[in-house]
């Protein structure tokens, strides 16, 4: 058989679901505005002192952060179980881990990916100095990654279930835990100028780890919920 | 091949009745040894030098915190057999651990935070161990979410399943993160039990406790696991020969 | 020598037997006709062909060989058409038809377009798949299809929504597919306008026991 190797085949999902994203630009850019709304909040909300702003960022940054890529989540899977494109994906003869990845990895590049780009606007209004914006770009790079991948095994375990929502959150966000600790560790140590060397290694190691087993769990999620 | 149908037809009446038999040595000796641990603690056991009689709550703390971890440990082990062997009755003991897991999870955070109140002034403190039990409860809490979202009994068994497993890879990577994220932030610690120096007298009633614990949970989980099974097998014949 | 055989299949719903004690053999070129009323299995039995159900018990070989693991040996040789045809609904029908045979091998534009002219659908192959009849989209699906290098169809009522120029497409194309040494499984009422010696009919009866 001279079928596309699988390496083309994720290639390929990638490209689909970037043309779909194109079709429909405002659930792309929905978690983006959600994003900055949330975290623009918080100075009028709390203070518009920027010292003390400063101080609350790593975690404002981060809460969110997670909070933005959990609102994409609910579609991930959903969308392709509903119209019969997962199923395809398991009958192509493709293994279901990588095509899965390849969804995976769409998500990151159209959430994770622009909300680490948004985070040098969001932090400037939080008060993040200009120097820290390259340890806090690299914290969420890595921190996103695990957080679509920890998101692909909750969107696949809820494709069963009657009702996402609330239970998707109640599901990732104890495992998103780790990466929440360590990311705005990382943020801090960033702001205030020291080095960030020991919380990027154990968010690289998370990230390493999720991109291991993560798209096992999903993979056998998702043949359960098309059952 | 017959394994499958073996499980499906030939196993659960067999666990059935097993649970049955077993249920009272698990019951009698807990109940022996909790109430044994109990003068123990509450009586026997010589106030602590810095915390007076403040500290005898460690009988019920520390044994139901260790519990929750451990019988998390034993759903993912269940749920992991009931996955690979698609075995019914394994699929079964995960779904009646879950419940007692997270009471456990309730106590020991309940008691940690009465704990809290003399130690500390305060009801809450976000010392490591409570927070990581926090989460845990949240596991807990996620694995009977999604069972319960779940119409069809077989695949609520495996998504949970799957989900116990992620769970179980991920629990230690959370201890870890919660600890690391403590010893930055320096908030108070005071429920360090590792004191080498503990007393016999002191010792003893927490591992009998330990222990009868440990077998409460086994016969709690003995019924609720013949439970399970009444609910699951409700039209097999032979539940109607089992009780009549 | 049959190459599709399924022997002794039980499946489950809940304690319900959908699927009981089910056994057909298929050889290359024929196609096998499920027939029954709603709720006798014939979709379901389609999917644990297609591998995403697994039957209780019993077994389902092609070539010999077992298929309850995941061989994309298997997997590879076989192509299933839901009854809701597999579309995005945002995208093109020919930008579908592409990405859903691209997944399996490589096609060109000119293919896509071909394939596209066989199955009629030519006219609305860029509109947007929202916007079509469900026998439009029936119509595309069967224009990836065509396209795909599968021996083995698995169709689950495949001419419904289409008009009679439709289903006399679908017979022609299952005919085409079958003389090439092809093998399907169809679920439908409806009569395949098949060549003689080709059609193999199973009921299933949605009674129970």
């Amino acid at each position: 058989m001279s079928g596309p190797g699988v390496f083309r085949a994720a290639v390929w999902v990638v490209q689909r679901d970037l043309r779909l994203a194109t079709r429909r630009p405002a659930q792309v850019l929905q978690p983006l505005a959600f994003f900055a709304v949330v975290t623009l909040l918080f100075p009028l909300g709390y203070t518009p002192e920027l010292a003390k702003l400063r101080a609350i960022a790593p975690g404002v940054l981060w809460v969110a952060a997670l909070l933005a890529s959990m609102l994409a989540l609910e579609s991930l899977f959903r969308e392709d179980a509903d119209d019969g494109t997962l199923e395809q994906f398991v009958v192509s003869g493709q293994p279901l881990t990588i095509l899965l990845l390849a969804k995976t990895a769409t998500h990151w590049l159209l959430t994770g990916l622009p909300l680490t780009l948004m985070a040098p606007l969001v932090g400037g209004a939080l008060g993040v100095p200009f120097a820290a914006l390259g340890g806090i770009l690299s914290s969420l790079v890595l921190g996103t990654i695990s957080l679509s991948l920890i998101g692909a095994v909750g969107a696949g375990l809820t494709l069963a279930s009657r009702r996402g929502g609330v239970l998707l959150s109640l599901l990732t966000l104890p495992l998103a835990v780790p990466v929440l600790i360590f990311g705005a560790r990382a943020t801090e140590l960033a702001i205030a100028g020291d080095s960030l060397t020991a919380p990027l290694y154990l968010l690289g190691a998370v990230a390493v780890l999720g991109l291991t087993l993560a798209p096992l769990a999903a993979a056998a999620a998702v043949r359960i919920g098309l059952e | 091949m017959d394994w499958t149908w073996f499980h499906k037809f030939g196993s659960p009446p067999h666990v059935y009745r097993l649970a049955g038999l077993l249920t009272p040595w698990f019951a009698w000796p807990a109940a022996l040894l909790i109430l044994g641990a109990l003068y123990g603690g509450l009586v026997l056991a010589p106030p602590d030098y810095q915390q007076g009689d403040g500290f005898r709550i460690i009988y019920v703390h520390a044994p139901s915190a260790w519990l929750a971890v451990m019988i998390y440990a034993v759903m993912a082990t269940a749920a992991g057999v009931g996955l690979i062997w698609r075995m019914k009755v394994a699929h079964a003991v995960a779904a009646s651990c879950a419940g007692v897991g997270a009471w456990f999870t309730v106590v020991s955070l309940l008691t940690g935070m009465l704990w809290g109140k003399p130690m500390w002034g305060t009801y809450w403190v976000w010392d490591p161990r409570l927070t990581a039990q926090l989460i845990l409860l949240f596991l807990y809490l996620g694995f009977m979410g999604l069972r319960a979202s779940i119409d069809d009994v077989s695949r609520a068994d495996r998504a949970s399943a799957v989900l116990a497993l992620v769970g179980v890879v991920n629990l230690p990577i959370i201890r870890y993160s919660v600890e690391w994220w403590n010893s930055i932030h320096q908030a108070p610690s005071v429920m360090k039990m590792d004191r080498p120096s503990m007393p016999f007298d002191m010792l003893a009633p927490l591992l009998a406790m330990l222990l009868g614990f440990s077998l409460y949970f086994g016969a709690v989980l003995l019924i609720r696991l013949r439970a399970e099974i009444l609910r699951r097998e409700r039209n097999a014949s032979w539940i109607r020969e089992e009780l009549t | 020598m049959s190459e599709l055989t399924a022997e002794n299949i039980w499946f489950y719903r809940g304690d319900y037997p959908v699927l009981r004690a089910l056994s057909f053999a298929l050889r290359a070129g024929e196609c096998l006709q499920i027939r029954g009323p709603n709720g006798a299995g014939k979709t379901t039995l389609l999917r644990v062909l297609a591998g995403l159900l697994q039957a209780e018990e019993g077994v389902v070989r092609w070539r010999g060989e077992a298929i309850g693991g995941r061989e994309s040996g298997f997997l590879a040789s076989l192509a299933y058409l839901p009854h809701q045809p597999p579309l995005k609904a945002e995208l093109s029908g020919a930008e579908n038809v592409h990405f859903a045979v691209g997944l399996r091998r490589r096609c060109t534009a000119q293919q896509v377009r071909a394939a596209l002219q066989r199955v009629g659908a030519a006219a609305f192959a860029d509109r947007p798949v929202r916007s079509l009849s469900a026998g439009q989209r029936r119509r595309i699906a069967f224009a990836a299809l065509h396209l795909d290098p599968a021996r083995l169809w698995l169709l689950d009522e495949p001419t419904t929504n289409l008009d009679a120029e439709g289903q006399s497409m679908v017979s022609e194309l299952l005919e085409q597919h079958l003389a090439g040494g092809g093998l399907s499984v169809a679920a439908t009422h409806q009569a395949l306008a098949l060549s003689a010696g080709r059609l193999v009919a199973l009921e299933l009866s949605g009674v129970g026991e």
